[in-house]
């Protein structure tokens, strides 16, 4: 019922941004008869959040405009439906403003299309006035540390796909056989991951959460969860929301080192009120612990890096990790960890990474900055290459919260509504847009998932989850969901 | 129906929404006024516009822009529930529909409007915090219900920049750790 109340309201609340006029005429996508228009065309590559908010500030600035989102999966939506965790439903509302723009007249979704292989940059530059990568980071930061490849190891991308049925990530099958789990990082998405495995399995069982994981995790044997991070307390990456999940987490207690927080109560004063917030309720932790007789424990552990993964005495797969501790140098800002020479070996079954996503490059044609792992640009458009734009991680680097990156593909869209008012995207060539590609892709064997052949899919998921109290139960398999999407 | 028995029927039928969405949720709080699913709200919106003409209260919002925007609009609806039931052009505004899971809908009040709201719960604090532009009189406008003693008041819709976490704090994130 949640479900249909979060529905329910996204159906009957009006999108914001787009005037009535221009709303909700469903539309098939793909070959549609605006190839008379004149209108600017616009190709967005991505369909997660930072496509969908580009696509709908683009569609609300120019009456004129057509968008059309590519997306390699056949299923759109991207890290709102992989990368938000289960239990928060309520964070997955945006799926319903980026059904109505998928649904608007002037903007169509082509899934299974996988830019880069199946269709090139420069042939979508060819065939519209823009392009826009909103492709995201699809790949994660290595720890760069011996041992990282043994079996146990997982990067948080990896884990958190697991449960969200990546499809990429089903066969993951990561052990929960062992009592202690070590994660490197302290983000949300390092929280999230903590949370997802001590939480109740009755907080999970009505959830999106897939089938696998939810049953791996009612059998799992961890009991306790370390969230390790290289500087201290004041430094946490993490959002007052999720480490009060972890606080009243049921069934659990804090298991805090005191000694790590050595001088934060004097410092407490001087702080933003957000920053002493935080801290103040970590510091409530330390002190309040719990309840002595839950039976899993989670904790907090600063100024540690880790340096290697030791294998068993089989040498087949992690049995612990090796941390060394750091001092902090510098302040404000600028503070840093470096290394005391001091280490500690950590015993533990499972070891997951999560310090961080990182883009990939998609196309040779589009300049890519490999140390900071972003498409180089200024203000979103792409260094050197008119006409192309980005927006989201793949700007920006993959931090922030959704919100974050509506605001910044709502900036790449007025930069790129700038140029085209300044002439300085050709308006006066009529390019083929969507006809073009799609007529492409035919010839190479490519069948696009159109947004009504997705809300196939999505009613399958819908059907399965119901007759499993659950919210859905999604599609893991690539050829299933095709095989619904065109049946 | 009677104006008193819709009122009966408005009420059951929020502490009925209201019930059945805390059991799933954990933590989501409802300010006092949701009455329920806004498919509900809509169709009594257009039956008790003409019974509630009396409760009409006038809002004013200072755009990013500079405009001002003045509406009339129910005692008892979300600034939210304003926000999209008038189409006000405010970009981004209500991302998550009012369930405490963002900071979009993150507004500013006048000092003395401010003190007249009542504590604010700790939920609602959490996601404040991450919005830009953070002041003492900020509120997010999904908490903050219409009353008449409301009338004529000026909300100030702060400016958003393209990072949640507040400007002090961050690291380069994609630098190296440096040990």
């Amino acid at each position: 019922m949640m479900t249909m109340i979060t529905l329910m309201r996204g159906s009957v609340m009006k999108i914001h941004g787009l005037s009535s006029a221009s709303r909700c005429l469903a539309a098939e996508g793909g070959v549609r008869g605006l190839s008379s228009s004149s209108g600017p065309r616009v190709c967005i590559v991505g369909g997660g959040p930072a496509g969908f908010y580009t696509a709908q500030q683009l569609l609300k600035a120019r009456q004129d405009a057509a968008v059309d989102i590519y997306e390699r999966l056949p299923v759109p939506f991207g890290l709102v439906r992989f990368g938000v965790a289960p239990d928060h439903p309520e964070v997955k509302n945006v799926i319903n403003t980026f059904t109505q723009t998928a649904q608007h007249e002037r903007c169509s979704f082509h899934g299974n299309v996988n830019v880069g292989k199946d269709v090139t940059i420069d042939e979508l530059r060819q065939a519209y006035h823009a392009v826009v990568l909103s492709y995201g980071a699809e790949g994660n930061r290595s720890m760069g540390i011996p041992g990282e490849d043994l079996p146990g190891v997982f990067s948080a991308k990896d884990f958190v796909g697991w449960y969200n049925g990546l499809p990429s990530n089903k066969e993951l099958h990561p052990d929960l056989s062992f009592e202690t789990a070590v994660i490197l990082g302290q983000g949300n998405v390092a929280l999230d991951v903590a949370r997802i495995l001590l939480a109740p399995v009755e907080m999970l069982k009505e959830t999106d959460i897939t089938q696998n994981a939810l049953e791996a995790l009612a059998g799992s044997k961890v009991r306790r969860v370390l969230i390790v991070g290289r500087r201290g307390p004041l430094q946490i990456a993490c959002t007052i929301k999720e480490l009060r999940e972890m606080v009243n987490l049921p069934n659990t207690r804090a298991d805090m080192l005191p000694a790590d927080f050595e001088g934060i109560a004097e410092a407490l004063k001087d702080l933003p009120r957000p920053r002493k917030r935080l801290t103040e309720l970590m510091m409530k932790a330390v002190k309040e612990g719990g309840d002595d007789k839950a039976e899993k424990c989670w904790g907090l552990r600063f100024f540690r890096s880790p340096v290697e993964v030791l294998a068993g005495a089989d040498e087949k797969r992690a049995a612990g990790i090796r941390l060394a501790l750091n001092k902090l140098e510098g302040s404000g800002e600028s503070v840093r960890a470096e290394v005391t020479g001091q280490l500690e070996d950590v015993d533990c079954g499972l070891i997951i990474s999560s310090i961080g996503y990182k883009s990939i490059p998609i196309d040779p044609a589009v300049p890519f900055d490999p140390r900071r792992a972003i498409v180089p640009n200024e203000m979103g458009r792409v260094q050197d290459t008119a006409g192309l734009y980005c927006s989201g991680w793949v700007k920006r680097g993959p931090t922030g919260v959704i919100a974050t990156t509506m605001n910044d593909s709502f900036d790449t869209a007025r930069v790129l509504i700038q140029d085209m008012e300044a002439g300085k995207l050709d308006l006066s060539v009529n390019k083929p847009g969507a006809q073009a590609i799609t007529a492409l892709l035919q010839t190479r064997g490519v069948r696009m998932v159109l947004f009504s052949q997705w809300e196939k899919i999505n009613a399958e998921e819908e059907k399965r989850g119901k007759s499993l109290g659950k919210a859905r139960e999604k599609l893991l398999d690539v050829d299933e969901m095709l095989k619904i999407a065109w049946s | 129906m009677s104006a008193c028995a819709l009122r009966v029927f408005l009420q059951r039928a929020a502490v009925m929404c209201k019930a059945a969405h805390q059991t799933f949720s954990q933590t989501r709080a409802f300010p006092q006024c949701v009455t329920g699913s806004y498919t509900h709200s809509r169709e009594i919106n257009t039956l008790t516009n003409s019974l509630r003409a009396e409760e009409k209260v006038t809002v004013h919002f200072l755009n990013r822009d500079g405009k001002r925007i003045t509406v009339k609009a129910l005692t008892g609806e979300s600034l939210l529930d304003v926000v999209v039931n008038n189409d006000l052009d405010i970009d981004g505004f209500g991302a998550c529909e009012g369930t405490l899971a963002c900071s979009t809908c993150h507004l500013i009040f006048e000092e003395a409007v401010y003190k007249k709201l009542g504590a604010v719960s700790d939920e609602e604090m959490d996601m404040l915090d991450l919005a830009y532009g953070l002041s003492d009189t900020s509120r997010l406008g999904c908490q903050v219900c219409l009353r008449k003693d409301l009338d004529g008041m000026i909300l100030r819709v702060p400016d958003v920049i393209s990072d949640a976490r507040v400007d002090s704090e961050k690291e380069s994130s994609t630098a190296p750790p440096k040990v």
